[in-house]
Parts: structure tokens; C-alpha cells; sequence
């Protein structure tokens, strides 16, 4: 028996993850983060909404624990909404969540359990965890391939593996339903909603424009041999592989195929020109804490809601860096997204698409 | 677990549930009824309000009863700006660290009623002095609301003295005793106050009922419509079980009170010395000596209150931070803000309050607790 923190969010699926432990005999605790949004905003974000806090409370009433909010706003500005400006300001496509994760539900929350006595902290994720032998937490796939929430968690090191309990990834999500119903516990999962928290449901271009204008200015279009072919409105307002609101007249349809944040650029092709076959990431997380020694075979997700894709994956030699080859060319390989690493159903890391 | 939040609420004196029984299983006669269980009803209404206007010196009929004291609140302030707006555009003054509801019900009579609002400034230590009395009152001024004992920081205003200069003046002076009644004397003739605040639950009474004291004479315009009960200010059944268990509680509150404070004060200065020397970088909120005999309040440099109350609550102390807020926003309250001071510091509230069965051992153990947890908690920061 041991004394493990929750990480709470009112969801279907954290409230199961707390009601498992409570069952297998641990002393549990829930908390909730209480997150930064704008000013006036601050009832909107998604991730910790009065409605969601209300609703975490009255889990933690049902299953008898403690609950307890904690204020992770300032710190919560400082890195994650930072970084997601920082990462648009490079013309890349940032996924915050892997940074919140890292710094703020994996540090933050975490020290906060660990100084209130926790051995454990859980979350609802659907991704499963596995001692090796020697000591190692192996990060795998959840059960539930279709929910599976490894690749945001791919960030997290052997310390943080160490304390953390992933229940539910070890069910399907319709066995997750059932048991939240046993143990009568509200099973309407909010809206799976793709936009970050902190957007508080506004559109992120207006969230730039507000925070950043400088860093969203309208520019050239060129083709990749540097000819003007037409204006942008902004780069951030751009994703790679998109054909939509270009505004351009041309015989052949044409995609946005790369950004140039360096010289405010936006570059188009033809459909033959995008896509990659090779990409390199930097700032390369592996699981174990030590990279492969060897080049490997791996599915590799460019996305979190991407299919993997199979490739051969080459550590650099300081392990920092790696260098994908993909089978098969990728329309969709975005600079900012994190590659992650998979055989078969272990995680073996990922980095930042460079 | 060890409750050291008396301030926020007491449990219910078994002496008190035993007064309140008969009214809950048999007597549940409506008291504005005409036959004998209506009549025994309003005899245990009309005894209750016996005992509490001989707690407070008045009349019976001067006590109007309420749901709760913030109720009692927003009829004062409501009621008699509103009645007096109907002359000319009143003012309504207000200490700067009253409690939400009187000073959100200031702001809701600004915003909406054509009232106009003047904030009085407290000094260093929460208090609104007659100076500042002095110079805020003004012709227009009809009502000054300020209470008797702060509930966060525990100072006691000198409301004799402040309700004093209102009355020469022509002022009506209200008076929030929710959090002093507990302790201290609340004799509306010593205090000179027309209007006085009462909640139950702060002194072993229920929750869920509370009352105002409204002099002869003052002019209020009425909260609850309806037919006509509590002098026609507040409409609506009484409760009377929970009048009687309020009466019961005050008057035990009443007897016993030299006694209950002998028993908290040595408690109280107890914390404050051991803290104020223990932990380094902290600081004693409030008067220090003109504060309720059952409340020590802190502020402590570089600490986030909640988390500090988490770590209490873990380690099973149940404790209080002047943002007494469970959505985790650490903001520090109009008080703690009023006092002045820096934000490294606001934000670290802590307030720990006695009652009567608060014990020696229990504080030592929070004693000793208490340092290794706001370290804790500064390392967290």
C-alpha cells in the first residue's frame, strides 16, 4: 500500500484512475492544476474550468479523498504559453502539451505530491509501464491503441517513470466506461477537444496577434526556385501541407511546402515537391536515459494524432540528435512537432522535428 | 485530525442540539399560525428572541432573525441605504477590510442602487481609526458599516468610539459581529451601534441562521417581502428549531465567555510567540494586542498560503489562509491587500483559531509541525 497523488481533471478517465488505486488499497489523494489563461479568460481553460474543478471535487467527496487545487498559473506562463509564442517566432508548429507535461505535470504537480508524502502520482493516461529486470521503466502503448497517449509522454525520464502509475492504459476505454459506472462516478467525457487549454477556446492565430504581433507579419510567397508568386497573411497562419486560402492563381494546385521564418517567406510547390522522406529531431529524449547505440527500426509518429510511420532511425553520436528515414515520404512532417520512436509497443523516445 | 479553524466554523454544542430537538421531532407548529402548535412555536420564538436581545441589551423586537450573517449583512447595508436614498443620494461608508458581504454588497449598491460608496482606510494593523472616521464622514453620509472583529486578521475595531462620532453626526452605524460574538462583549448600548450582524455557527451554534439587531426607530427598506414576519423586514417561515438552538448558543457564549477566553488566550499567545520566533521571515498579522483572544494570523515571506494549507491538511492540521479559496487562485484577500504589504509576503496568509476544546497537546503538536512545513513549502516555491 502507498500513498499516491492523482492528478484530477474531473474526466471520466482520471476519476477512474483514482477510484482503481483507491480499490487496490492505497492512501489517495486528488489535485488539480489550476492553469494560466488570459486575463478575463481565466474560467474558460479547458484543462480547469470551474465545471471540471466542481466535478473533480465531487469524485473526491464520492471516493472519500482529499482534494486539493493547486496554483500552477505563473509558472504555466512562464514555460509552456513561452515556449508555444518562442516556437511560432521560429515559424515552427510548437506542441505545448509536451512541454506541460515535462515541466509542469511532471515536475510542478509532481514535487507538490511528493512534499505532501507521495510515493506515486497518477494520471488518466491511456499508456502502460513495465519494470525491466534491471530497474528500467519501459513507457508502452496503452491497451486501447485507438486512446493511446504515450507519445506525450515520451518526454518524461526514468526519475519521473519511477513515480508515476498510468491505470487506465491498462484497460479499454469501453472497460474504463463500465467502471467509472460501477463505482457511480460521472462518465461524460468532455468533449475530446484538439485546441490547447490556454486558447480558453479563441482561435490561436487571434492569441498570437494579441502576445506576439511582431512575430506574425505578412510576407512573399515563393515557389522553391524564389519566385514571388503572391502574398501571405503571416506564417503562423500557415501549416505545412495546406492548399486552402492561399489565394494563389496557378494551373497547378499548390501546397505550402516549407516556412523560411529567417526571411518571412512562405514556400509553395506542387503536390510532387511535398512531402519528406528524411527529417532530423533535436533535443532527443530517450526513455531508458541512454540513446541506441545502433541505428534501429521503429514506427514513428510525426504527430499525436498521426498514424506511425515505419523508418529507420539513426542516433546522432552525442544522442541529442537523430535522424529518421521514412519509408515512405510524409506530407505532414512539421517543424515544432515532436517525432516519437516506437518498437513495437515500447516507446523508446522522440525529439523536436528540426 | 486536529481543528485548529474555529474562526470558519464550530461544531455544534451538544447543549445546543438538545434545546433544538423537541423543535425538529414534535413542535413543528408554524408560528404565524393561529392554533396551539403555531402558538407553541412562536412561544419558542419569542423566548429565543427574549434571550438574545438580554445578550445584547435591547429589546426583543429589535432583533430581526436571518438565514445567516452575511444575510444579516446585506439587509443592514441594503435596507438602510436604499430607504434612506428615498431623501437624496446617500453615501455609505466602509472599512476597506470588511468581509464579502458587506463589501460586495457596497459595490452591488454603487453599481446598481445610485449609491455612492467612500472605502475607509485601515491602518497597519487592519484597524479603522477614529481619525479616519473623522475625515471620511460627511453631511451626505448615511450609514458607516464596520466590524467589530476582523474575521481574517482578528483586530478589533474600536467600534464604541467610531459609532460614537457617527452618532453626533446624525450616522447610522452598523456593526459586523458574525466573527466576535464568540468572545466578545456585544452590548449594542456599549457599543452605540443601530445595526448589529450575528451568524450561530461561530459559537457552537447551527449553521443556516443568523440575526440582526435593528434599533427602534431606524428606517430599513425590506429584504424579503412576504407576509410580514420579523417586523415585516424579513419575510418568509422562521426556523425555529435553529432560532432556539442560536439563542441557546449565545447565551452559553454569553455565560461561559470568561471562561472560554481564559481558556484560548494563553493558547493563542502560545502560537504567536513560537511562531514569530521559530520561523524565520515571518510576521504577525493584525493588532497584536487588540485582536479576538482565540485567533493568531500570519504571513509568511516567499510561501504560497494554499500550498501551506495543503501541507497542514496532509499532515492533519485543518487550518485557514486569508484566501480562504479551494479553486487553488492564490490571490491574497481585500484585508491582507489592505494591510499593505509586499506580495512576497501577502501571499503567504496562515490563520490559526481556537475554540473550547482546542487542547495544550494540540497545539504543541501544530507547533511542531508547523516550522518543517512552511520550509517545505518554500522549497516548493
Amino acid at each position: 500500500m502507498s500513498k499516491v497523488v492523482v492528478a484530477m481533471s474531473g474526466g471520466v478517465d482520471s476519476s477512474v484512475a483514482a477510484a482503481l488505486l483507491k480499490q487496490q488499497g492505497h492512501e489517495v489523494i486528488g489535485m488539480m492544476l489550476r492553469l494560466w489563461s488570459e486575463p478575463g479568460r481565466e474560467d474558460s481553460n479547458r484543462c480547469c474550468t470551474p465545471d471540471s474543478m466542481a466535478q473533480a471535487r465531487r469524485v473526491a467527496a464520492k471516493l472519500d479523498i482529499p482534494f486539493y487545487v493547486v496554483d500552477a498559473k505563473d509558472v504555466f506562463r512562464e514555460t509552456v504559453v513561452q515556449y508555444f509564442l518562442d516556437g511560432y517566432a521560429r515559424g515552427e508548429t510548437p506542441n505545448p502539451c509536451l512541454l506541460c507535461n515535462r515541466q509542469i505535470r511532471w515536475t510542478f504537480l509532481l514535487d507538490h505530491a511528493l512534499a505532501l508524502g507521495a510515493d506515486f502520482m497518477a494520471t488518466g493516461h491511456y499508456a502502460r509501464t513495465q519494470k525491466t529486470e534491471h530497474g528500467k521503466i519501459k513507457l508502452l502503448r496503452a491497451v486501447d491503441d485507438a486512446k493511446d497517449q504515450s507519445y506525450i509522454l515520451h518526454v518524461l525520464t526514468q526519475e519521473k517513470l519511477q513515480r508515476a502509475l498510468f491505470p487506465v492504459g491498462e484497460y479499454p476505454k469501453a472497460e474504463i466506461r463500465r467502471i467509472a459506472e460501477s463505482f457511480s462516478l460521472p462518465t461524460a467525457a468532455r468533449k475530446d477537444s484538439q485546441d490547447l487549454c490556454f486558447l480558453a477556446g479563441d482561435d490561436y492565430r487571434r492569441f498570437l496577434a494579441r502576445h506576439t504581433p511582431q512575430i506574425n507579419q505578412p510576407g512573399n510567397i515563393e515557389t522553391r526556385d524564389g519566385k514571388i508568386i503572391g502574398r501571405h497573411s503571416g506564417l503562423a497562419n500557415y501549416t505545412i501541407g495546406q492548399r486552402k486560402g492561399l489565394n494563389l492563381s496557378s494551373p497547378l494546385p499548390l501546397y505550402v511546402i516549407a516556412k523560411h521564418a529567417g526571411r518571412n517567406l512562405l514556400i509553395v510547390g506542387a503536390a510532387g515537391e511535398l512531402g519528406l522522406d528524411e527529417l532530423t529531431a533535436r533535443g532527443v529524449h530517450w526513455v531508458s536515459g541512454d540513446a541506441p547505440a545502433e541505428s534501429f527500426r521503429a514506427a514513428v509518429k510525426i504527430r499525436y494524432t498521426a498514424r506511425p510511420l515505419t523508418a529507420q532511425v539513426t542516433p546522432h553520436a552525442d544522442g541529442s540528435r537523430a535522424t529518421v528515414k521514412l519509408d515512405v515520404p510524409a506530407r505532414d512532417v512539421t517543424a515544432g512537432q515532436a517525432a516519437v520512436f516506437y518498437v513495437n509497443d515500447e516507446v523508446l523516445g522522440g525529439g523536436i522535428i528540426a | 485530525m486536529i481543528y485548529l479553524d474555529y474562526a470558519a466554523t464550530t461544531p455544534l454544542d451538544p447543549r445546543v442540539l438538545d434545546a433544538m430537538m423537541p423543535y425538529l421531532r414534535d413542535s413543528f407548529g408554524n408560528p404565524s399560525s393561529v392554533h396551539r402548535d403555531g402558538q407553541r412555536a412562536e412561544a419558542a420564538l419569542d423566548t429565543a428572541r427574549e434571550t438574545i436581545a438580554s445578550v445584547l441589551n435591547c429589546r426583543a423586537e429589535e432583533i430581526i432573525f436571518t438565514s445567516c450573517g452575511s444575510e444579516s449583512d446585506n439587509l443592514a447595508l441594503r435596507g438602510v441605504m436604499l430607504a434612506a436614498r428615498e431623501k437624496k443620494r446617500p453615501w455609505l461608508l466602509v472599512s476597506r477590510a470588511e468581509h464579502h458581504a458587506v463589501s460586495k454588497t457596497a459595490e452591488q449598491l454603487e453599481r446598481y442602487f445610485n449609491v455612492d460608496v467612500e472605502w475607509l482606510p485601515v491602518d497597519a494593523h487592519g484597524r479603522v481609526t477614529p481619525d479616519a472616521m473623522r475625515r471620511a464622514v460627511c453631511d451626505g453620509t448615511a450609514l458607516a458599516s464596520v466590524m467589530l472583529a476582523n474575521n481574517e486578521i482578528g483586530t478589533l475595531n474600536p467600534v464604541a468610539e467610531l459609532a460614537a462620532i457617527c452618532r453626533t453626526r446624525g450616522i447610522l452605524f452598523h456593526t459586523d459581529a458574525v466573527q466576535a460574538a464568540a468572545y466578545l462583549d456585544v452590548d449594542v448600548e456599549r457599543l452605540g451601534v443601530e445595526l448589529l450582524s450575528l451568524g450561530a455557527h461561530k459559537f457552537y451554534g447551527p449553521k443556516g441562521v443568523g440575526a440582526l439587531y435593528v434599533r427602534q426607530g431606524t428606517d430599513l427598506v425590506p429584504h424579503l417581502t412576504g407576509g410580514g414576519q420579523e417586523s415585516g423586514l424579513r419575510a418568509g417561515t422562521q426556523n425555529v428549531a435553529y432560532i432556539v438552538g442560536f439563542a441557546r448558543a449565545l447565551q452559553l457564549a454569553q455565560e461561559e465567555r470568561a471562561a472560554r477566553v481564559a481558556h484560548v488566550q494563553p493558547l493563542r499567545d502560545q502560537i504567536i510567540g513560537r511562531v514569530l520566533e521559530a520561523i524565520p521571515d515571518s510576521q504577525l498579522t493584525g493588532h497584536p494586542e487588540q485582536r479576538l483572544p482565540n485567533h493568531a494570523s500570519f504571513v509568511f515571506k516567499d510561501v504560497d498560503g494554499n500550498l501551506l494549507l495543503q501541507l497542514l491538511d496532509a499532515a492533519g492540521f485543518a487550518c485557514s489562509s486569508g484566501s480562504a479559496c479551494k479553486t487553488g487562485n492564490p490571490e491574497p484577500s481585500e484585508a491582507i491587500t489592505a494591510l499593505g504589504l509586499p506580495r512576497a509576503w501577502s501571499l503567504g496568509s496562515l490563520r490559526v483559531t481556537l475554540g473550547k476544546d482546542s487542547t495544550p497537546e494540540q497545539v504543541d503538536s501544530f507547533l511542531l509541525f508547523l516550522p518543517s512545513l512552511v520550509e517545505k513549502a518554500r522549497t516548493l516555491k
